[in-house]
């Protein structure tokens, strides 16, 4: 994952990350990173409101896709999360949580849709629940 | 359907829908009668307790010296008091159940009701867990660890002080369900539709109970992380950590990644009961497998929480009774870290028979055996650890021989579960409940007791009885093999768990040798605390200097117990087992130029805002609402309050560091090799 902040960190010497911060960014980093999340807004609403795919799955995909590039976008720009900050900390910690997200959500909606279709066929009467 | 217990025009706005009926000691029946007694019981052993700290005058001691204390020593010592108090509570539960399964068949009803006998195994197994087993690990890790790392303290001493006060008071409530209304039926993890559809306060109870002891332990893994990537000694690299610390480093790790799940899985069920909602129930869009897929997905880490920390016991002890480093440090390490992220992976298993198709159970079988290699891994470290060592058998290594024994097996019975087509025959049977058992207890608790003999010395500045010590190994080793044997081959024969009542009188046999069973870990449980009392009586006959066990790291170096500050200066690292480094070395411990120490002061809010809580969880429970709302005002007043106060801290005088450096309860490795 790249960096770009022009606003280096003097090295204390020290292993694991005594009196290392992580930095504030500069000007040119927040507009790069606000452009970035623009473009990454204006692209979705065009594709849904100008009908640019005929499958609705492709623009549903192309949609997240986006949208996971703008997290990283608002992660690296406006969080400056980078491989320095606190001795690496702040990555690694970003990196397990992402994982265990990713586990979690992506894990049990994989187990409820399995359930679910394999439930018996139930009448509508059961599905809304009277 | 979600209706409660009294008509809404019975509930007085005093008291919620607390009246005298919900008194279960005031009822004029069989069962009545026996909580009538022990709540009689309790009360004067509670008056008597509390007669003795006034008629000493140990009010004022105990209030500023434990209970607004912010040291980790202190907090660690309340948690291990706090779980052996809760032990006792679980097990008394664990043997109303034995006894009642060992009378139950065919006209014999027992002597527990079914409502009872449900209540019991729900607390029981909650309790265990919460409240035993997460005191006693949390326990462990706050004394333990500050001193490996070279600390003075955790990264937020008052922090500490708060998890605590609500890990006592999540504790507290559910003791007062007891005495007050009734405990849940629903199991010790709470399904639903049992939890929902359960009236009167029994799962609120529970719910809250856990609510409080669960924002106590997100605390707990917060202020470790940070204490332990910030406070290490200099020099003190991540692969020159004590291997306890790198356990509890991922414990915690998992704490923080799961506890959110348990608390918000539980508010759902809450908002489910209160006000309606429909999480969790079969209509209305709701889902009750959710339900169950959340709560597993804490839940199964959460057994891995409970183990890391005692893997790092034992792989401090088997080092230190075999003379020798530990084998394979770093596969150590990376089995630690690799249980840690595959305890996500694996939690279907606890549900293979839900419904999911074959190629959701198969990935979770793989998953879960694939888990089992790290933890192998482990169990070779240790033997060959053993291997060529010179071994010396005092009792914390009695507990991990016994473990390394008894654990494989329970291990390799969770090999047997894990494969899917094997669980649809296993599942809910005795057989899962002795699988279970033969790892917390195999593992979870023959390591605290192990770690207990082996830290007891520097806590309190003498040994533990060698002879009540062994005692309590062997009643609780023969006593577990007793109880949990038969229901491994009953579980087989396919008996079901949580049956109050059995009509084959084929099968009593079995359940009389595990009451038996239950009975000699009840004696290893007597021993343990005999063992605590003989050895303060005899405690000039049994003290030692700060290394009576020629230890390896940190926590070694310092006095026994240690000064608050823990080390006058703080150590510089230079190699794994960095007190066998310094012993190599011919280190002399300083006597002069001390400085003022600068340390965390007490406070009272810890106290205050658990309080406060516990009110609050009280109120919700009964709906009392105005005491719900004024105490979780309460809570956010005490909570800002607390940030003016501005006598945080204070400073050890110099004179007086110097005084203790020459007094403290020091000797030298030399000596304490031999001790």
């Amino acid at each position: 994952m790249s960096h770009s902040t022009s606003h280096e960190h003097a090295s204390h010497g020290q292993e694991h990350g005594h009196g290392e911060h992580a930095n504030h960014g500069s000007l040119r980093s927040y507009l790069t990173g606000f452009v970035l999340a623009a473009i990454l807004t204006v692209i979705p609403f065009w594709l849904v409101m100008g009908h640019v795919f005929q499958s609705h799955w492709l623009t549903i995909t192309i949609v997240l896709a986006l949208a996971i590039v703008q997290i990283l976008v608002h992660v690296i720009y406006f969080l400056h999360l980078d491989t320095r900050s606190e001795g690496g900390w702040n990555m690694l910690s970003f990196i397990f949580t992402m994982v265990l997200v990713v586990i979690v959500l992506g894990a049990s909606i994989w187990v409820m849709y399995n359930e679910n279709s394999l439930m018996m066929p139930m009448s509508q009467q059961a599905n809304q629940g009277t | 359907m979600l209706e409660p217990t009294t008509h809404p025009a019975a509930r007085s706005f005093l008291f919620g829908r607390l009246t005298l009926d919900s008194l279960p000691f005031l009822q004029p029946d069989l069962e009545g009668r026996i909580v009538l007694v022990t709540f009689i019981a309790v009360c004067l052993g509670g008056l008597a307790i509390l007669g003795l700290i006034t008629k000493k005058r140990l009010w004022g001691y105990l209030w500023n010296e434990w209970f607004t204390s912010v040291d980790h020593k202190k907090l660690g010592i309340m948690y291990m008091i706090l779980g052996t108090v809760m032990l006792l509570r679980g097990f008394a539960d664990a043997l109303m159940m034995r006894a009642q399964q060992a009378i139950a068949f065919g006209p014999n009803m027992g002597y527990l009701p079914p409502e009872h006998y449900d209540q019991i195994f729900t607390a029981h197994g909650s309790i265990m867990i919460f409240f035993v087993a997460m005191a006693y690990i949390v326990g462990l890790i706050n004394y333990v660890m500050p001193l490996q790392i070279g600390s003075r303290d955790v990264a937020f001493p008052f922090l500490n002080n708060l998890s605590f006060w609500f890990t006592f008071w999540g504790a507290i409530t559910f003791m007062v369900s007891l005495f007050v209304g009734s405990f849940s039926t629903a199991g010790w993890l709470g399904y639903p539709p049992v939890s929902e559809l359960q009236q009167g306060p029994g799962v609120d109870y529970y719910i809250w109970g856990l609510q409080l002891s669960g924002v106590g332990t997100l605390l707990s893994g917060v202020n470790f992380v940070v204490t332990i990537i910030k406070m290490r000694a200099p020099g003190m690299t991540m692969m020159k950590m004590p291997v306890f610390t790198w356990t509890s480093l991922c414990t915690s790790g998992l704490i923080i990644a799961t506890f959110p799940v348990l608390t918000a899985t539980l508010f759902l069920l809450s908002l489910d009961r209160y006000i309606g909602t429909h999480f969790f129930t079969s209509d209305f869009g709701g889902n009750v497998m959710m339900y169950i897929n959340l709560i597993w997905v804490w839940g199964h880490p959460e057994v891995y929480i409970l183990i890391l920390p005692i893997f790092g016991i034992y792989s401090e002890i088997v080092p230190t009774f075999s003379g020798k480093p530990l084998f394979g440090y770093s596969s150590m390490v990376y089995a630690t870290c690799a249980i840690m992220i595959l305890s996500y992976l694996v939690w279907l298993h606890h549900f293979f028979t839900m419904g999911s198709g074959a190629d959701v159970n198969s990935f979770f079988s793989l998953t879960t055996m694939i888990i089992s290699i790290p933890t192998g891994v482990k169990i070779f470290n240790w033997l060959f650890t053993m291997y060529r060592g010179r071994v010396q058998f005092t009792v914390p290594m009695l507990w991990t021989m016994g473990f390394l024994f008894t654990f494989t097996i329970g291990g390799m019975t969770g090999v047997m579960l894990s494969v899917a087509p094997a669980d649809f025959l296993l599942h809910n049977s005795l057989f899962l409940i002795a699988h279970f058992h033969n790892v917390i207890i195999g593992g979870v608790v023959f390591g605290v007791f192990a770690g207990v003999n082996y830290w007891f010395p520097k806590a309190f500045g003498f040994k533990l009885d060698e002879s009540w010590g062994r005692a309590s190994f062997w009643f609780w080793q023969i006593g577990f093999w007793l109880a949990f044997g038969p229901l491994y081959i009953m579980g087989l024969m396919g008996v079901t768990r949580r049956l109050s009542h059995f009509d084959n009188p084929a099968l009593q046999p079995y359940f009389i040798v595990a009451a038996v069973g239950a009975g000699l870990i009840a004696l290893g449980i007597a021993s343990f605390i005999i063992q605590i009392g003989v050895s303060i009586l005899r405690r000039k006959q049994y003290a030692v200097g700060g290394d009576p066990w020629n230890g390896r790291t940190l926590e070694w170096a310092t006095s026994s117990p240690p000064p608050a500050y823990n080390f006058a200066f703080v150590p510089n690292v230079h190699e794994r087992d960095a007190w066998m480094d310094m012993k190599r070395h011919g280190y002399r411990r300083p006597l002069e130029g001390f400085n003022d120490i600068h340390m965390p002061s007490n406070t009272a809010s810890g106290v205050i805002i658990g309080t406060l809580s516990f009110l609050c969880c009280f109120g919700l429970i009964w709906y009392i609402w105005w005491l719900a709302v004024a105490s979780f005002v309460g809570v956010i007043v005490a909570s800002i309050a607390h940030t003016f106060n501005y006598h945080r801290d204070y400073h050890i005088p110099k004179a007086e560091v110097d005084s203790f450096e020459h007094s403290g309860n020091w000797q030298d490795a030399a000596q304490g090799a031999n001790a």
